[in-house]
This record gives C-alpha cells, sequence and structure tokens, in this order.
C-alpha cells in the first residue's frame, strides 16, 4: 500500500498527490486495505496544496462502502518537503482521520509518516507505520 | 420543527458517537446553533476563530450546497435532513 502512495507521489510530481485511505477502524490500530487515488483540486497551487472536494469525499465513503470498508483517513505528497504536517495541513485537518505524508524528493519517494490532530486542534500525534505483505 | 443533521465520520466522536442529531430549528444557522449547544465540543471542529464555518465543513441541506442556498439563513422545514460534508485540504508549506 506504501508502495501505490509512493508510485501516486511520484506520478503527479512535482505537484501533491492525494487520495484517500480506505480499511478498518480497530482498537488501537488500522489497517489500511486498498486506497482510492483522486485528483488535487488545487489547480492554482498543485506544487504545495491539495485539496479534496466534498463530492469527492462521499465518493470516497460511498466507495469504501460498496467494498465493505470505511474511510479512515488521506494521503497526500509533500513534493521536496518533509513528511511531517504543515501549520496548514494542521489548521485545516479533521480529527479522527489518520494523515498519511509521503516526502518526494527530486521526484524520488522518501519517508512516509502518518498523523491524527489532537482533539484540540493544536498538535498531531504520529501514528507508527507498520507494513504487512507485498501490497 | 425538527430537522435531522447527519454527522460525519471524524465528528461523531464530539456528537456522543452518533450518526444523525435531531435539532429543533427554522433556519440552517439555527439547527447548528442547536447542534453545537447539545455537544459544545463540535464547535471547534466546525467554526474557526472568528466565528464562521471552517472553510472545509460544507453544509447541505437534502443535498443542496448552502451557499448556494441562503446560507446559514437557508431556511428548513419539519423532515428535511442537514448534511455537514467535509472537504479535504493541506500541503507542504505554511
Amino acid at each position: 500500500m506504501v508502495r501505490r502512495i509512493h508510485a501516486h507521489g511520484v506520478e503527479t510530481y512535482p505537484h501533491e498527490c492525494c487520495g484517500a485511505l480506505l480499511g478498518h477502524d480497530g482498537e488501537g490500530s488500522r489497517e489500511v486495505i486498498d486506497l482510492l487515488p483522486l485528483a488535487n483540486r488545487r489547480d492554482d497551487s498543485p506544487r504545495n496544496r491539495f485539496e479534496v472536494t466534498p463530492d469527492d469525499v462521499r465518493l470516497a465513503e460511498k466507495t469504501a462502502r460498496e467494498k465493505k470498508l470505511e474511510l479512515i483517513g488521506w494521503y497526500h505528497s509533500h513534493p521536496d518537503a518533509p513528511a511531517r504536517p504543515s501549520e496548514y495541513d494542521r489548521d485545516h485537518a479533521w480529527p479522527w482521520y489518520s494523515y498519511i505524508i509521503v516526502s518526494v524528493q527530486k521526484g524520488e519517494p522518501r519517508d512516509t509518516t502518518s498523523w491524527r490532530l489532537h482533539d484540540d486542534r493544536a498538535a498531531y500525534d504520529a501514528e507508527e507505520i507498520e507494513t504487512v505483505g507485498h501490497s | 420543527m425538527a430537522v435531522k443533521v447527519i454527522i460525519p465520520t471524524p465528528l461523531r466522536a464530539y456528537a456522543g458517537k452518533q450518526e444523525s442529531v435531531e435539532v429543533q430549528a427554522a433556519t440552517v444557522g439555527e439547527a447548528l446553533a442547536a447542534l453545537t449547544g447539545k455537544f459544545a465540543e463540535l464547535k471547534k471542529h466546525l467554526y474557526a476563530d472568528d466565528g464562521r464555518l471552517r472553510s472545509f465543513v460544507n453544509v447541505y441541506v437534502n443535498d443542496e450546497d448552502i451557499r448556494y442556498l441562503q446560507k446559514d439563513q437557508t431556511a428548513v422545514k419539519a423532515g428535511d435532513t442537514i448534511s455537514i460534508v467535509p472537504s479535504i485540504a493541506g500541503g507542504a508549506r505554511d
């Protein structure tokens, strides 16, 4: 799954890629089973911004339901920038969702991190990523 | 009159884990005020510090975006459904 996110980030480089994480929300951990790559709707500034429209959010929810999965979060790339949430990311984040960020440096995927917003919106918690199998 | 407000998954934890909440209201603004009156923790996720709805919070009345209606003054009647739908945004640099 991480490889697919990397491939998407490389494909759209130097623009940000984005997509939905579909899977299961368990006790203390989450499993990403499938991805729904989406178009970055920020045509005005795609190198350092991404946007998923409410229609695309609804599409992601519908896709998850059809696959008997949950929409558990989102991924996006940071072209030539670190894989940590920016202030802009924090300001625009929703609680509960997992946000995976991949850093793509000069067209090559580097670090991949996952984050969840605190209840008070003040900061993020890092989530450990464990890759399973060859997906 | 009673209207149903659909709560998006990321906010359900702040709304008693409910998928929808019924409130008494005549406008969308009243409905959201009733909702955040009932569940105060929702407020910071729906509204920015200036008291306006956050830009990535989208509100629909029976599938019509209130930005194309009368915004928070949009009238609602009994049986209407108000949906709060996220849009997702972010990006590398501040």
